[in-house]
């Protein structure tokens, strides 16, 4: 049965020359961003070794430009940014509440069992 | 209630004329699906960090792993893998740029950007597999067990192998006769088995041969696994130190002292686990990319025929865009995750 009364949202997407000049320069300032950020990453990655004392800032600094590039991926690319504040919440939020659950799940099962294997294989 | 519902027109289920999210049903599936997937990549991710987590220092790092380039060789730390996540990145751009032509209903535009974005996905799978068959290989040293018992990989650049002069007849070939040829893989092959020993090489057919080699230059032992003298961690073994101990090691005539590259019993980098790992996240991923390129190329054909034209949207374009870039999330985590830390 066909429906009148629908919104066929599909069709919002549609904008002009002017609006699409002005998002295709964001695209390109992103993908200038993503770039530099991954050349940084390799840049520290091959000049810091694991041994050094500077180990764990590193390994920080990784996770937070990782999350920085996700997040221009899905805000941006994905235009998730540009959704409404109700599909980003449905989406967002119960996928953090399970990884931090499995994230912390993991940490505080990996220490005990890493203690384990200390008792069995001093 | 099961009854009536025959009654009830779609009016009266849906009552609500607007959407809370303001957003077609196709899409939001398409977003839910997302959520699927990530969780499964974030429950491999995590996996992967329990793994490592108890294996500490055995296990391998990136950049000792991973520092070859296609016609260059060694000594180029995570370059590929960062050239692979650029051509990844470079072919999210080209998708969104085809989402945003179909947002202006421009058929031409469209086309384009889908057929840049299908070229950057075969690069990248093209590179995955280059990848893999690097990984499966392995290096020209391996992994060697050392005398006191410890394990170590090794580092630098192997001396070509030149000949093998055959010193003993065997069934094939005759006392002074020159083999020149697949002299590697013959020579990994014995390696593995035991079947060198001071220099010489038995061969397949019963002969023995002294072999021929170039000398290695910059040799450096990284220790895996603690033995009697050497600890992980401990200080770097070069030089000709390193070249007596790997030598003295890998001419000992024993079996599975050495090991070249991977499979899934052992592999030449670190603990099972680890090329477990590997082929696992890196193969789910790619055959999500595989998959993406598959479903880029049915819209590109819906594209052509003008099927979305006729609709008055580019929807479909929208939707495997999603899907696109999920791929490239997911890659930009495998990299940090897997590669860089």
């Amino acid at each position: 049965m066909e429906r009148d009364d629908l919104i066929e949202y599909s069709l919002h997407g549609h904008h002009d020359e002017a609006t699409g000049k002005s998002i295709r320069q964001k695209i390109y300032k992103v993908t200038l961003l993503l770039t530099v950020i991954t050349v940084i990453e390799v840049f520290i990655g091959a000049s810091i070794k694991q041994s050094s004392d500077w180990w764990t800032t590193v390994k920080v600094i990784f996770i937070l430009l990782t999350l920085l590039k996700a997040g221009y991926i899905v805000m941006v690319f994905m235009h998730l940014g540009d959704e409404r504040r109700y599909l980003r919440n449905v989406i967002l939020i119960p996928y953090f509440i399970f990884v931090l659950y499995l994230i912390f799940i993991a940490l505080y099962e990996g220490t005990a069992v890493g203690a384990a294997w200390d008792k069995m294989f001093p | 209630m099961a009854g009536h519902s025959a009654q009830l027109d779609a009016k009266t289920l849906w009552g609500g004329k607007e959407s809370p999210f303001q957003t077609s049903y196709g899409k939001l599936m398409m977003w839910f699906f997302l959520v699927s997937d990530a969780l499964t990549f974030s429950g491999l991710l995590i996996a992967y960090g329990f793994t490592r987590h108890d294996a500490l220092d055995s296990w391998p790092i990136g950049e000792e792993t991973f520092n070859s380039m296609p016609f260059l060789g060694h000594g180029y730390p995570l370059l590929y893998v960062a050239l692979m996540t650029f051509i990844l990145i470079v072919s999210s751009v080209t998708m969104v740029l085809a989402v945003e032509a179909g947002h202006r209903m421009d058929r031409k535009g469209v086309t384009k950007w889908m057929i840049a974005t299908i070229i950057g996905g075969f690069f990248f799978l093209g590179s995955q597999a280059w990848e893999w068959s690097h990984f499966i290989h392995g290096s020209e040293f391996g992994k060697i067990e050392l005398a006191d018992g410890s394990v170590a990989i090794v580092k630098g650049h192997f001396g070509e192998l030149e000949s093998f002069q055959v010193i003993e007849a065997g069934k094939k070939h005759k006392v002074g006769a020159v083999i020149k040829e697949d002299l590697m893989h013959q020579f990994q092959h014995a390696a593995e088995k035991g079947h060198l020993e001071d220099g010489k090489i038995h061969l397949a057919d019963g002969s023995v041969a002294k072999i021929n080699k170039a000398a290695d230059h910059d040799m450096k032992l990284i220790i895996k696994k603690d033995g009697n003298t050497y600890k992980v961690g401990g200080k770097e073994i070069t030089g000709k130190e390193a070249e007596k101990l790997y030598y003295e090691a890998l001419y000992a005539g024993e079996e599975n002292r050495v090991i070249y590259g991977a499979n899934m019993k052992q592999n030449e980098y670190g603990p099972q686990q680890y090329a477990q790992f590997f082929f696992f996240i890196t193969g789910f991923h790619g055959f999500h990319v595989f998959s993406g390129v598959i479903i880029n190329i049915i819209i590109l054909l819906g594209v052509l025929s003008g099927t979305y034209h006729k609709r008055g949207h580019y929807e479909m374009v929208e939707k495997t865009g999603l899907y696109w870039h999920f791929v490239d999330l997911v890659w930009v985590f495998v990299f940090t995750f897997f590669y860089l830390l």
